[in-house]
């Protein structure tokens, strides 16, 4: 289905001070456009993990936005390091977080727990040495 | 029970006194892990935590939380309570400790969250 609206969003690794802010940004145009208020808290807690996700564990990213008539798209994309074992990182309470970002209430370990919980799609592909792609996606009820 | 009411409830400091006094206040929470409030946060929650970094403010905006509270007198950032004052989220400072303000709003009928699934 045709793309309505499509936006990036660079996220910085390390960058803690502004974590956060790719998501509010998302979360408010999305709510401009007239998304109900259910689907909005399910995209604003996945991307912020997302986001966050980027942050702590990426060596940099890229957020994208992407809205269609019946559904809103994350695509989150890094440039490494790679996640070596999916199914683990997977696993709620399982974190490789640093000391810095368990220091700040991060590395719970629930992260993409969280996202695959408040997606109505979810795809993670990983390779090490290359990076990391999140894709969800969110129906918008008619 | 509204901000207005937490306050004179709580005793606590108004931090941000540009928010409004009128937002009400639905349900009570404690917790300092960020990724678990993201997942248990509710809309129009007041949330005790001891942590005053920026992101305790893109959590409480995100989920739509009415308030956050600091408790044992911890001082927030500036530059967090900036943060607050942009996204309109209340912040208060109190001098009781999390077990104290919940016992107060417990007491005072404030519900907690109701477990999902």
């Amino acid at each position: 289905m045709a793309v309505l609206m499509e936006k990036k969003f660079p996220v910085e690794a390390g960058a803690y001070e502004t974590a956060g802010e790719a998501s509010t940004t998302i979360k408010r145009t999305l709510k401009q456009l007239g998304v109900s208020a259910e689907v909005l808290r399910h995209v604003s807690v996945a991307c912020y993990e997302v986001e966050l996700n980027l942050v702590i564990h990426s060596l940099g990213g890229t957020l994208t936005l992407q809205v269609e008539p019946d559904k809103v798209t994350l695509i989150s994309q890094d440039v490494g390091p790679g996640i070596p074992d999916i199914e683990k990182a997977m696993t709620e309470g399982y974190s490789t977080a640093n000391e810095e970002a368990r220091t700040l209430g991060f590395g719970a370990g629930m992260g993409l727990p969280n996202m695959k919980r408040n997606a109505t799609d979810f795809d993670i592909q990983s390779e090490v040495g290359v990076g990391t792609t999140i894709t969800m996606s969110f129906a918008l009820k008619a | 029970m509204n901000i207005r009411e937490l306050i004179e409830l709580t005793g606590a400091k108004d931090m941000t006194p540009e928010a409004s006094r009128e937002t009400e206040v639905t349900c009570g929470y404690t917790c300092d892990l960020l990724s678990w409030v993201m997942a248990h946060g509710k809309a129009g929650m007041a949330w005790i935590t001891v942590q005053t970094h920026m992101n305790v403010i893109a959590v409480a905006s995100l989920m739509e939380m009415a308030a956050v509270i600091i408790p044992e007198d911890i001082e927030m950032e500036e530059a967090t309570l900036e943060k607050a004052r942009e996204e309109g989220i209340c912040v208060l400072q109190s001098g009781k400790t999390a077990y104290e303000l919940c016992a107060l709003m417990a007491e005072a009928g404030l519900p907690g969250t109701p477990r999902e699934g």
